[in-house]
């Protein structure tokens, strides 16, 4: 019989006066791998900040090798050995990785930093994680998937006893998840807890022991993976059948609206050549780093190209910059919801109208119209939230994103560039976002849908550009479009570039 | 410690400045009996008005995440400058007309200089203005050979000594700027975009907001309001001393800002907080006057009311 380790004893938590999880009861036992999952906003993230010490709970009480919590300090859960690799990064820009790593935990010799030894066990770690990146590489030029590399590096870095997983793979590529994978097992047999929380079911059923479904924050069930299928998770934590997760396909329409001739940003890509056709929904795949974030940068103008025409209806334009960008019609939502996306101390209508304000503004602003225009958009897209003005800050990430799809729509755009639009999102969520970009292009606005889960871009797109290495290896149709396809262009195996 | 608790119930943000300030009155009105006489108030709200008109321009360069550590110098600098124009022109109504636009100007153009540095040069705020200080102060002393700016007009310190329904020009030219600058921070596109570089400059410049030519304009609207402040001053004295004049004005606006609850990091602020802010350091040097402490000893108590407002927004986090 293995040992209990964490013992959540009815735990509730309310904020305002709003309970945001009730009575949750949990025993996790030893070396077990265990599954949180949920919607956006049902009581996930609110659950494991307690357990880490970041929020206190309202009402109950939390045993941790038997003995009961009575400090809830991040410090105090990390001494008693619970670590979290948080969903939003937590890493200082202008240091380097292993600086990171060690932050405030830092090897010494007598007086000075032991930076060799910081080096070697930070190289130690990533080479663990399979990476290339350096130790001594600055996070400010990581890539996204890298920075949740090196967080995943830092919550190893100290041995813990219970490790806590908040969507770990959202930005992770197959390969890499795999590797993750391996070593969470590892530490398995090594008898470290792990509570992993995410919204990909299939991970969830391929990797943990036991799952909790939480909706509304209110417990719904808790059973062994073996018990369950994706099918009845997914059921659970909606709360009735799901319907089809996407929409039928639209044929597009023959005419072209942008036509991208060899872009080139010196050092990232190289002679990106495609076009997108009125109505259509083009795919973007490749693994992390093969610029297509860095293709839709500089379409926009945020990347200074050397190279490059673009032409838009058959004229060319130059676009030197975002002004330029959704002033000609073409909109762009960031991968980087809140680093480039939303401003989270900003309510809904001040995040919405932010791109379009000159449309609410003739002198003065007019509130009643922007409110007019967001109580729209919190109609449309479902946005669930206490008060129009209330900060982003407080909001899932489910309708964090669809507030910022709101942002970017709100400029009325004839080009919709949408990078990762369903990045640590529920499927609920994700269902509206797919119907709703189909729903665009049916009006005939034509849509650039970047994204690494290969599901959504076979699912959704008219046809499918693939890069690799900054180059573009293929543009796939109709049957082409397919895992496999995808992949052999992706990995350099099929396509010259 | 029931108020202590009874304010947690408010928007301690909102209301706190202003609690400070009523606090503050009835203490005063109190320790001293002259505190309520309407020729001492009158008094305090005149002096408050220098510095908080540019603590009106300094609160929107402070929300953008920056600071302007050149605005006493640039007072000197953009006074002298108006004096001298005011004698070339003769002081009749017409010159003093001149005289005002010159001042604005003037310190417009040093603002701009501030803010084409800080954008254009992409040095730190903190770095360019100091070095703009030591500039404006220096220039204004060669100018004058470290002397004063006199004026010859008997007209202009009529005007600086003047009031409109016994209330001194400068509280007016205060009252009404505050209330414009209101205006521009809550209910137009360039208040809402300094809010949003303030926060968040990456997510601005996605938005497609114009980050630098938003952020040139805070320094360049610091000036203009230096430039008010300036001719106000060199008219109630009829000169400007080269070396006295807008002495540690910085430190009175920034601190102004700060009491009002304006977050130095940037993001958000009010133009209430800083009024209410200026009029808090007015009451406090009032009444260190009138209870004969030390004027040395302003400054430590100065210090100290600005460290504790301080101290208080950070424990509301």
């Amino acid at each position: 019989m293995a040992k209990e380790i964490l013992k959540v004893d009815g735990i509730s938590k309310e904020f305002s006066g709003v309970r945001v999880l009730n009575k949750a009861r949990l025993d996790i036992q030893q070396g077990e791998i265990f599954g949180i999952i949920g919607e956006n906003g049902a009581g996930k993230s609110t659950l494991i900040k307690i357990i880490s010490g970041i929020y206190k709970p309202t009402e109950g009480r939390i045993l941790f090798e038997g003995n009961e919590v009575v400090k809830f300090t991040p410090q105090n859960a990390r001494d008693m050995g619970i670590s979290i690799i948080p969903q939003e990064f937590n890493l200082v820009d202008d240091l380097n990785i292993f600086e990171n790593i060690f932050l405030g935990e830092e090897f010494s010799k007598k007086i000075l930093l032991d930076k060799k030894r910081m080096i070697k066990r930070t190289d130690d770690l990533l080479s663990e994680l399979h990476t290339t990146i350096n130790p001594k590489d600055m996070i400010q030029n990581l890539s996204v998937a890298e920075k949740q590399m090196v967080e995943i590096a830092k919550a190893l870095a100290f041995e813990s006893k219970l490790l806590i997983m908040d969507e770990p793979t959202t930005v992770l590529t197959g390969e890499e998840i795999k590797v993750l994978f391996n070593i969470m097992r590892k530490l398995k047999e090594s008898g470290v807890t792990i509570i992993y929380i995410s919204h990909k079911l299939r991970e969830v059923k391929e990797i943990c022991d036991r799952v909790m479904i939480l909706r509304d924050g209110e417990q719904i069930d808790v059973s062994s993976v073996e018990d369950l299928s994706e099918h009845d998770m997914a059921t659970m934590m909606v709360g009735r059948e799901l319907s089809q997760l996407f929409p039928d396909k639209l044929e597009a329409q023959n005419e072209s609206v942008l036509e991208v001739e060899n872009l080139t940003v010196p050092g990232v890509i190289e002679d990106v050549s495609f076009d997108l056709r009125k109505g259509e929904i083009l795919g973007f795949a490749g693994l992390v780093g093969a610029g297509r974030t860095e293709t839709a940068e500089a379409l926009i103008g945020i990347r200074k190209k050397s190279r490059g025409r673009i032409k838009l209806n058959g004229k060319e334009v130059k676009i030197k910059n975002p002004i330029d960008s959704i002033e000609k019609g073409i909109a762009y939502l960031s991968e980087d919801r809140q680093g480039a996306g939303i401003i989270t101390s900003f309510d809904m209508i001040k995040n919405i109208t932010l791109s379009s304000l000159d449309k609410y503004s003739s002198g003065l602003i007019n509130h009643k119209k922007e409110r007019k225009q967001t109580e729209y958009y919190v109609d449309k897209f479902n946005i669930n939230a206490a008060s129009l003005k209330t900060e982003l800050e407080f909001f899932s990430g489910g309708n964090q994103q669809k507030v910022s799809l709101a942002k970017s729509l709100d400029t009325d755009p004839e080009i919709f560039i949408v990078d990762e639009p369903t990045r640590g999102i529920d499927i609920n969520a994700k269902r509206e976002i797919f119907y709703f970009l189909n729903e665009l292009a049916s009006k005939g606005i034509s849509c650039i849908f970047i994204s690494s889960e290969l599901e959504e871009i076979i699912g959704m797109c008219n046809r499918v550009v693939v890069m690799r290495e900054g180059k573009l290896t293929g543009i796939l149709e109709n049957e082409e479009i397919n895992e496999k396809e995808i992949m052999l262009h992706a990995t350099g195996l099929k396509g010259v570039a | 410690m029931k108020l202590s608790k009874r304010l947690k119930g408010f928007s301690a943000d909102k209301w706190g400045p202003l609690l400070a300030l009523l606090v503050l009155f009835v203490i005063s009105s109190f320790a001293s009996p002259y505190f309520l006489k309407t020729r001492n108030l009158l008094n305090i709200l005149r002096q408050v008005s220098y510095t908080g008109i540019i603590g009106l321009g300094m609160t929107f360069v402070i929300i953008t995440g920056g600071i302007d550590l050149s605005v006493g110098s640039m007072t000197a600098w953009a006074g002298g400058i108006s004096i001298l124009v005011l004698n070339a022109l003769g002081g009749g109504p017409w010159a003093i007309f001149v005289t005002i636009l010159a001042a604005i100007g003037v310190g417009m153009a040093s603002g701009a200089f501030n803010g084409i540095i800080i954008t254009k040069g992409r040095v730190a705020p903190f770095i360019v203005t100091v070095g703009t200080m030591a500039i404006f102060r220096s220039l204004t002393l060669y100018i004058s050979g470290a002397g004063e700016f006199r004026s010859q007009s008997n007209l202009f310190p009529e005007i600086g000594m003047g009031d409109f329904l016994g209330i001194p020009y400068p509280v007016w030219v205060f009252i009404g700027l505050a209330v414009l600058f209101w205006m521009i921070l809550n209910h137009t596109k360039y208040g809402r975009y300094l809010c949003a570089i303030g926060s968040n400059e990456k997510v601005a410049k996605y938005s497609a907001i114009n980050v630098d030519k938003i952020r040139f304009w805070a320094y360049s609207i610091v000036g203009m309001v230096v430039g008010v402040t300036s001719v106000l001053l060199a008219a109630r004295l009829n000169s400007i001393s080269s070396s006295g004049a807008g002495q540690s004005y910085e430190l009175d606006a920034i601190a102004a800002v700060i009491i009002g609850g304006t977050s130095m990091s940037g993001g958000s602020g009010t133009i209430i907080g800083t009024v209410i802010g200026a009029i808090i350091l007015g009451i406090v040097n009032n009444m260190l006057n009138m209870l004969g402490v030390s004027p040395y000893l302003q400054g430590t108590v100065k210090g100290l009311v600005i460290i504790a407002a301080v101290l208080i927004q950070r424990k509301k986090k």
